[in-house]
């Protein structure tokens, strides 16, 4: 049972990875990525293919994925925000669909985009080993990687808390959230801020997928099912609350590893039960934004 | 001389519907100007206009002889005119200071800071680290005109600081207007308590369906003529 608990929380912080773009972008501007899973995917193939390109002058360890990682975070940024100025801005309004069917077909793009350039056979990135390593915490076998990633889930969500609560980015943020006429009445540029809300998406995006193809394979379909973790996480754990968010996911981790364990089938099922679960009995997720 | 802001044959409108038609309007340096009218007058609908948040023509709105009409509401400000807008609304999920800082996102220089307002409002001092949803409401106006003089404008406008509040309060927040205008600025104000705005103001306009149906200095109007361009009988 202890080895179940454990295994969900570690599985939950990648999720919770999955999770905190589509978070920040929606409480900062209603925004559904429904891409956000098509998004992440692209990432690890980027990062592969970056990793692929480079093979020869790159060292055989861990260096490698590093060094990916610190290539495509500040593309992956510039791309977020270019991406936000000159196509979803323009999708904004009182109406969401615009902005959902733009990206549901971005979301159709990529994935045929990926099945045309590298095939339907899932991938990974090479870690040396990293992947298989465990640590022995009293009986239970925690795996390094993905208490490595639980960690680094952990420290995006510290981040971006004290970005949205302590900086000056991050009140700007909150406010064109709370009142976008009277944030420009200020002098704030909306479309500006919103840009950078999603850049900063879009460099977690390409962390979790990077790290998704160290932990475990990627192929060109796997988006739809990492945005609907990602969504269930973030409704799990209320709009609006990037802690929220974090509990979200370790829950939904949690409770697809105890359905694993009942039966290999059941996973992640039992995830979307206890998903619809919360929609019925608390919409406003769990750690709904607390005002006042 | 050209005044300070000035609006010539101001129309607006909300998609197809026209809202104004046709409205002068002028304010000088250091003047205090009252706009009066029943509601759906249009009140609301001009200082948005001057502000950038209603679409207007460029030449139709003058401020410091430049045409203004239809910049962005970011642009205006940072030229010297800051609204107060009508029902407070301050940032919801934003303390008290924060709203403040906002305030002053423009960056103009001039005697405003966080810590003189402070001194204007104590209140707000005390609660500077409040969520803004906490404070009551003469609270929430308080801090809403401090937010927009955070900006240090030449021209303040008010739109109807006296909806929703007690008398006692409204008389604490206009006793706060002399502070305001002794530092040479000038400040326009939307109300719907006519003595109110008659004793604050040095000229006074009324607006009726979108139009100015009466103008004059605010201490020579006697109150059957107000009425007359109030209602329309």
């Amino acid at each position: 049972m202890l080895d179940t608990l454990v295994q969900g929380v570690l599985l939950g912080g990648l999720y919770c990875l999955f999770a905190l773009g589509q978070s920040l972008m929606f409480g900062v501007m209603r925004l559904t990525n429904t891409a956000q899973g098509d998004f992440i995917v692209l990432g690890a193939f980027a990062a592969i293919a970056v990793l692929g390109a480079l093979a020869p002058a790159l060292p055989d360890n861990l260096f490698a994925p590093l060094l990916a990682i610190a290539l495509l975070l500040p593309v992956a940024f510039a791309f977020g925000y270019g991406l936000q100025r000159h196509v979803l801005n323009g999708t904004l309004g009182r109406d969401p669909l615009p902005s959902l069917v733009v990206t549901f077909g971005l979301g159709v793009v990529i994935q045929n985009f990926l099945l045309e350039v590298f095939s339907a056979d899932p991938r990974s990135i090479e870690t040396h080993g990293l992947n298989t390593e465990s640590v022995a915490f009293g009986g239970v076998a925690v795996g390094v990687l993905p208490l490595a990633i639980l960690a680094i889930a952990i420290g995006a969500t510290a981040a971006l808390q004290w970005l949205f609560g302590s900086t000056r980015l991050g009140r700007a943020f909150r406010a064109v959230s709370d009142d976008k006429e009277i944030a420009e009445l200020m002098g704030l540029d909306a479309r500006k801020v919103y840009a950078l809300a999603t850049a900063i998406a879009f460099a977690l995006i390409a962390l979790a997928g990077v790290l998704q193809a160290m932990r475990t394979t990627v192929s060109p379909g796997d988006g739809p099912l990492l945005l609907l973790f990602a969504f269930e996480a973030v409704i799990i754990g209320g709009m609006g609350s990037f802690w929220g968010t974090l509990a979200g996911a370790l829950l939904l981790g949690i409770t697809q590893q105890i359905g694993f364990r009942l039966d290999p089938g059941w996973g992640i099922w039992l995830g979307h039960v206890v998903f619809l679960a919360v929609l019925v009995l608390r919409p406003q997720g769990l750690f709904p934004k607390t005002r006042g | 001389m050209a005044r300070l802001l000035e609006a010539a044959g101001l129309t607006a409108f909300y998609g197809d519907a026209q809202a104004l038609f046709g409205i002068d309007f002028g304010l000088d340096a250091g003047e205090v100007v009252a706009i009066i009218g029943a509601n759906g007058a249009g009140k609301s609908t001009l200082l948005k206009a001057l502000t950038g948040l209603v679409p207007a023509k460029a030449e139709q709105i003058r401020f410091k002889g430049q045409a203004i009409g239809g910049l962005p509401p970011g642009e205006i400000v940072r030229r010297g005119l800051a609204l107060v807008p009508e029902g407070r609304r301050l940032f919801a999920s934003l303390s008290v200071e924060e709203n403040l800082q906002m305030g002053a996102f423009a960056r103009r220089r001039g005697p405003w800071n966080a810590e003189r307002l402070y001194k204007l409002f104590p209140i707000l001092a005390e609660k500077r680290a409040a969520p803004s949803t906490s404070l009551s409401g003469g609270q929430q106006q308080m801090a809403a005109i401090a937010r927009a003089l955070m900006s240090n404008p030449s021209v303040l406008l008010c739109d109807e600081l006296s909806l929703g509040l007690a008398p006692i309060i409204i008389k604490e927040i206009y006793d706060a207007m002399p502070a305001i205008t002794g530092e040479g600025m000038s400040v326009v104000v939307v109300e719907q308590d006519v003595a109110m705005a008659r004793k604050v103001s040095q000229r006074l306009y009324c607006l009726q369906e979108g139009r100015v149906s009466l103008h004059g200095a605010s201490d020579r109007l006697d109150a059957a003529q107000i009425s007359h361009a109030y209602f329309g009988v």
